[in-house]
């Protein structure tokens, strides 16, 4: 789950990162008469999308006056399609200099990745393919420590002022042990700066593994904070994992691969998927009727598919849970329905001894993608 | 022949006294599995119809000599009881666990890695048959029979529609195995697949992946030139809108790889038959080993 910056910052706080003094800013009226930080203050919209300083979603208040005027600006704007409901304001640093340093998993190598750069402040990415030599990869293994030795080593090699070299180390090792102890899928921090105040993470980008929401009451706190597409609300409330897509096939299918795989099979035969609904494994009856209401609300959708290949999930619960989602129903559209592996004859009965002139039962995926395509068309 | 587990193989089920530990296990050894024991710490002693149980893996591997661990355990525990099992002398690891942090999968890899010679599958995988030998997991054995095919697959479903894809052909299978499409699987695609041409019964391979992470491009690397044996392979997510990314360190680590596209291009150029739906599995197969 991807953080909102103010949000990363919060956990800068608890694993004592230094970063700006700020103050977090939902409604105007908590600022008419002042503010307790010092100018300049740095105003920035808190959105989840890239781009906002181009927008203008950041701006350098010099008085309390240029702050009221820039807040009101920016709040409530839309950038990129996302509007502007919290800004995090921040005391301005002099900076002296940027770097850019970040945390992942590498999946290949199967151990952490930290990446440094004296080349802060600017599009990494095009610092990474211009200049390789100047983003110092290290992969450590997840076992073992970050020793300062490792650290002395990387911000040799990356080049940084070795003036600094350790107030720098500092803020790597609590930022690693944010990285793992936090459960954090990505810590990526540019600028790492140095200014007149010292070291500090002037920004945070942070992604945290949900799989670890047991270990920390604060991750759900977060949660409750971003907002979820309208669109998806109602899947997620239902428990279900449900994407939405621009086409009008409605997809529904047990297992991400063989909805994945699903949605590529009804783009073979033309036709294009309204969504991705995986239903998961050992699926009850509930949730196939709660997938079924969920596709009821897009009004794009003109046919459904549902393909489910039983392995823990059984097709005779399945095939109830549709009986019992569209029995006595005028269905407002035609159900291609294809099941197979655990339970499947009994699953198909079911289908046979309650028919609905709208609901069609093919054998094989292909077929019933095609048939789903034709139907909706 | 087959790969990794067979009728010798001895099983020791952690979590055997939970409801799905308990279903599969039971499932496995009606199947004809070795299942010779379960550990649940404070229910030493006690059985599940028949099985007996053990406070430990070591006490357990001790009085029965198991090798292969199938691992149920909730999330919380995953860690733990995968090294337990390592370090008590299973061989092989089985871990069907969801949701395990990835931080302790991380770790669990690399303290099996620098610390013992034991192999793990998954975790979140559905684990692994042999037709006819042993079932180690959750596959449904049902689609299945025996034969000279190996199957390796990222996704459990795909797994179940491209063996069934090879059944309805009469085309068995030597070994199916599911790695699991978790951040830090324990066997690659390369492990499995390096053991199917070691293997003298396997006569081909099916390889499912789908998008993201970059196992199927490593893959293609090793099949171009280490794979002597036909390989029929089929990817997921041609369509699929593109995924979320780790940030600019995620973007420069995959760099232009992990879409269906690149892992199609370079399986195709690794000699592979890659085909556009999982139906046509079974025909590719049967086309790649007549020939």
């Amino acid at each position: 789950m991807d953080l909102f910056e103010y949000q990363g910052k919060l956990l800068y706080k608890e694993f004592d990162i230094k970063h700006p003094n700020s103050k977090l800013l939902k409604n105007l009226i908590e600022i008419q008469e002042s503010v307790e930080l010092s100018y300049p203050i740095v105003v920035k919209a808190q959105v989840q999308v890239g781009g906002r300083g181009k927008a203008g979603g950041i701006k350098i208040a010099n008085n309390h006056e240029e702050l009221i005027k820039y807040s009101d600006e920016i709040m409530g704007m839309d950038i990129k399609g996302h509007i502007v409901e919290i800004l995090l304001l921040e005391e301005a640093s002099k900076i002296l200099e940027e770097y850019y340093i970040s945390f992942t998993l590498d999946r290949s190598e199967k151990k952490y990745l930290i990446m440094l750069s004296s080349k802060g402040g600017m599009d990494i990415e095009k610092v990474a393919e211009d200049n390789p030599d100047d983003l110092i990869k290290h992969h450590i293994g997840a076992s073992e420590e970050l020793t300062e030795d490792i650290i002395h080593e990387i911000i040799g090699k990356a080049k940084l002022n070795q003036e600094y070299t350790k107030s720098i180390t500092d803020i790597i090792q609590n930022l690693f042990l944010m990285f793992v102890k936090g459960d954090c899928d990505l810590v990526e921090v540019n600028p790492l700066a140095i200014t007149d105040a010292g070291v500090m993470a002037l920004d945070s980008k942070v992604a945290l593994d949900m799989n670890a929401k047991y270990k920390h009451s604060y991750f759900e706190d977060f949660e409750k904070e971003i907002p979820i597409p309208e669109s998806e609300k109602n899947a997620k409330e239902k428990g279900l994992n449900f994407i939405k897509l621009d086409g009008s096939v409605g997809i529904i299918g047990n297992g991400a691969g063989l909805v994945m795989s699903t949605l590529d099979v009804v783009a073979e035969n033309g036709g294009n998927a309204a969504n991705f609904l995986d239903i998961g494994g050992g699926a009850k009856a509930e949730t196939v009727s709660a997938a079924l209401e969920v596709l009821e609300a897009d009004k794009n959708v003109k046919s459904v598919l549902i393909n489910i290949f039983g392995g823990i999930t059984r097709c005779d619960l399945v095939a109830e849970g549709i009986v019992e989602a569209t029995k006595g129903k005028d269905l407002v559209w035609p159900i291609v329905i294809r099941l197979d592996g655990t339970n499947s004859s009994e699953g198909l009965e079911i289908l046979k001894n309650n028919p609905n002139e709208k609901i069609f039962i093919e054998e094989s995926m292909d077929s019933a993608a095609r048939l789903a395509v034709e139907r909706g068309a | 022949m087959s790969i990794l587990i067979d009728e010798n193989s001895r099983v020791v089920v952690q979590g055997l006294t939970g409801r799905e530990g308990q279903f599969h296990a039971l499932r496995n050894k009606a199947y004809g599995t070795n299942v010779v024991a379960g550990t649940r710490p404070g229910k030493g002693g006690e059985n599940v119809e028949g099985i007996p149980i053990f406070d430990t893996i070591k006490d357990a591997v001790s009085e029965t000599n198991a090798d292969v661990a199938l691992t149920f355990v909730p999330p919380s525990f995953a860690k733990e009881a995968v090294l337990e099992a390592a370090f008590g002398g299973c061989k092989l690891i089985v871990c069907i666990t969801e949701g395990i942090p990835a931080k302790d999968e991380a770790e669990m890899y690399d303290i099996l890695k620098k610390e013992t010679d034991s192999l793990l599958l998954g975790p979140n995988c559905p684990g692994l048959i042999s037709p006819g030998k042993a079932n180690v997991g959750i596959m449904p054995h049902e689609i299945t029979l025996p034969g000279n095919i190996g199957v390796v697959s990222r996704s459990g479903t795909l797994t179940y529609q491209a063996v069934h894809e090879l059944t309805k052909l009469n085309i068995g299978q030597s070994t199916c195995i599911g790695i699991g499409g978790d951040p830090v699987p324990g066997m690659s695609f390369i492990d499995v697949i390096e053991k199917f041409e070691k293997d003298d019964d396997t006569n081909g391979i099916v390889m499912i992946g789908e998008i993201g992470g970059t196992a199927e491009e490593e893959a293609a690397e090793y099949i171009k030139k280490n794979i002597s044996k036909p390989v029929v392979s089929y990817i997921a997510g041609v369509t699929a809108p593109p995924g979320k990314k780790m940030g600019h360190a995620g973007a420069i680590v995959s760099g232009n790889k992990g879409t269906a596209k690149v892992k199609i291009q370079e399986l195709t150029s690794a000699g592979a038959t890659v085909v556009k739906t999982p139906t046509e599995i079974g025909e590719a197969m049967k086309e790649a080993i007549s020939g």
